[in-house]
């Protein structure tokens, strides 16, 4: 182990090692990970889209309400959002203690030519796979029916993915800046749960108080769900998409900023 | 490796570190020379850590001068780190992972190529002798395990520098004379290693060189030979009296040997002569429970210096 050093080659930066690191561990559990992504979407659009939308489908107002869509067709697309948004915010909570305090990872790797930048970049880069695997397993589904097997899954996917980080990145910086976990049921007490109940995804947000509307447009869901099922049933216009798309931005590019200010501070005490 | 142009690996001068109101290091000058090993002996809270971090350039300097291989930790933290192995306090081993492939990632994290990160992994591993752990879980294994295990981690780049932060603190007697022996071989292979410890075993067994820190100030510099002969006489007399009654024996004891120390639980006496010490003080009527002679050793310059033990 002495003169000789192992040859070396660059190709990409420090925040790709962060990933790696992610893959490997991913690669321990993607098993029981890659069946509960195609199974709970599964019975999810089984239960809501088939049972409920039998209900609403026959009602009085089933040709307007739904934007001339049935049930199923109204609310599946929509779970590609949600889904991603539920898995990774649940990803920017525990695991990212983890790497600071249960298992000390970011320490690890702040101790080799990785810096504290890198390890945000690299956990959004693998947030970002995440959410396209959580996203495509609903994707998968959702090939299995008429109404809503089309190539279009495809961009919905990584929209579902990008409307996830834009979750993640701001929480991993909450998350991170907190000095204990006591917070982060709360967060997904108070507010993922509903901003997935008030989403768009169950239910068009016409049917909510003026106020309520309001506060809707504002949570990056309920631009990922418009994204999402704007795009698989083809009704998606370009400025609208462009417009939900530079909100997602915003929310990533802010959470990007304060978790890199965060990770800096705590990895460099 | 790079030439030896005669400059010290590490070189810090007034070195200061400060968490907001509280300085943990309070302006300590040291040189860590290629191939040698240097210590930091201090009690707990002393600043070993918060010094060690510095080093690593992952902890910001508060005030005074730190350049590694003649580079600012603070302009050239990345390529500082390229060169050091850092085995931290607490061993932060990835339990998701199993013992092989915590160091290929490691190895992933200096840019080593996959295959030779594996390469690398298995010599490692033989070298700290758990190549048959290789596939096994990180939980299992014992906490000796674990820190070879760490130790290997920490060579995979081929470091130049080997920090270790109270590497066998918590180990058996035994795991920690594997570990030794270890980190004479990497010694005798011309790494270079800084260590911090509170054991003076330790010390004496591993460092060609120290510094005696206490809160937050190196108390006492040099090999540690020397730094027992300048210290301490020779020998220790070591006298038990019943509980509590150690403090009266004072008047009895006076004037033996060259200097004496009451602790709670005994009472020391210098002497370049233990033995004939200890029969001044049977022929004074002083006689103890329990008496022994030993060697002076670095806890007994650090108890001169700071008037406190080492581990309470
Ligand atoms: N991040 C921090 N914030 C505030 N105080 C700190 C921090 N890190 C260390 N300290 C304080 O600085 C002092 C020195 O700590 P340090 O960890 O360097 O000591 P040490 O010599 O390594 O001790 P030990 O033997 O317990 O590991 C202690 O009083 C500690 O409480
Ligand atoms: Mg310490």
């Amino acid at each position: 182990m002495t003169a000789t050093l192992p040859e070396r080659r660059s190709l990409l930066g420090p925040a790709v090692r962060v990933f790696e690191h992610h893959l490997l561990v991913y690669r321990r559990v993607w098993k029981s990970n890659v069946l509960g992504s195609v199974i709970r979407p599964l019975l999810y659009v089984l239960g809501m889209g088939l049972g409920v939308g039998s209900l609403v489908d026959d009602g009085p107002r089933a040709d307007t309400a739904l934007e001339g869509l049935t049930y199923f067709e109204f609310f599946a697309p929509a779970i590609m959002a949600t889904t991603a948004m539920q898995i990774l915010t649940n990803d920017a909570l525990w695991p990212i203690r983890g790497g600071f305090v249960w298992f000390g990872t970011y320490h690890n790797q702040r101790a080799t030519p990785i810096d504290a930048g890198d390890v945000v970049t690299g956990v959004l880069l693998w947030h970002l796979a995440k959410g396209v695997l959580s996203a495509g397993g609903v994707a998968v589904v959702l090939l299995l029916f008429d109404g809503t097997r089309t190539a279009a899954l495809l961009p919905a996917v990584v929209f579902a993915a990008f409307a996830g980080i834009a979750y993640s990145a701001p929480l991993i910086a909450f998350s991170a800046s907190r000095e204990t976990d006591l917070a982060y049921p709360n967060i997904q007490r108070f507010v993922i749960v509903p901003m997935f109940l008030f989403s768009g995804a169950f239910y068009p947000i016409d049917q909510l108080p003026g106020w309520m509307q309001t506060v809707t447009r504002l949570t990056p869901i309920w631009h990922g769900v418009e994204l999402c099922r704007g795009v698989v049933h083809g009704s998606l216009e370009f400025v609208n998409g462009a417009g939900h798309l530079a909100y997602l931005l915003v929310w990533l590019v802010v959470g990007y900023v304060l978790s890199r200010r965060v990770f800096t501070a705590k990895l460099g005490v | 490796m790079g030439s030896d142009d005669g400059q010290p690996l590490i070189e810090a001068r007034g070195l200061r570190k400060r968490f907001g109101d509280f300085e943990a290091v309070k302006g300590i000058d040291f040189e860590v020379r290629r191939g040698e090993s240097f210590g930091f002996l201090g009690p707990n809270g002393a600043g070993k850590s918060s010094t060690m971090r510095m080093i690593g350039a992952v902890s910001p300097v508060t005030g005074g001068e730190l350049r590694l291989f003649g580079l600012d930790p603070a302009t050239d933290g990345k390529s500082i780190r390229a060169r050091l192995g850092v085995v931290p306090q607490q061993d932060q081993l990835d339990e998701m992972l199993n013992v092989e492939d915590n160091l290929v990632i490691y190895g992933r994290y200096f840019d080593i190529s996959y295959a030779e990160s594996r390469k690398q992994a298995r010599k490692l591993l033989e070298f700290v002798q758990l190549e048959d752990r290789a596939s096994s879980k990180i939980m299992p294994l014992s906490g000796g395990m674990k820190r070879r295990v760490t130790i290997a981690r920490s060579l995979m780049n081929d470091p130049e520098i080997l920090l270790l932060d109270e590497p066998t603190t918590g180990l058996d007697p035994q795991a920690r004379h594997v570990l030794w022996d270890r980190l004479y071989r990497l010694k005798q292979q011309g790494v270079t290693l800084v260590l911090t410890t509170h054991y003076m075993d330790e010390a004496e067994q591993l460092c060609d060189r120290l510094v005696i820190m206490d809160e937050g100030r190196i108390v006492a510099e040099g090999p540690p030979a020397e730094l027992i002969r300048v210290h301490s006489p020779r020998e220790v007399l070591e006298l038990r009296y019943p509980a509590g009654a150690n403090a009266e024996q004072g008047p009895a004891l006076e004037g033996i040997g060259a200097r004496q120390e009451v602790l709670p639980d005994r009472v020391l006496v210098y002497a370049d002569d233990g033995e004939a010490a200890l029969s001044e003080v049977h022929r004074r009527g002083a006689s103890p429970e329990s008496a022994l002679v030993r060697r002076s050793s670095l806890e007994d310059v650090f108890l001169r210096l700071t008037g406190r033990t080492l581990v309470e």
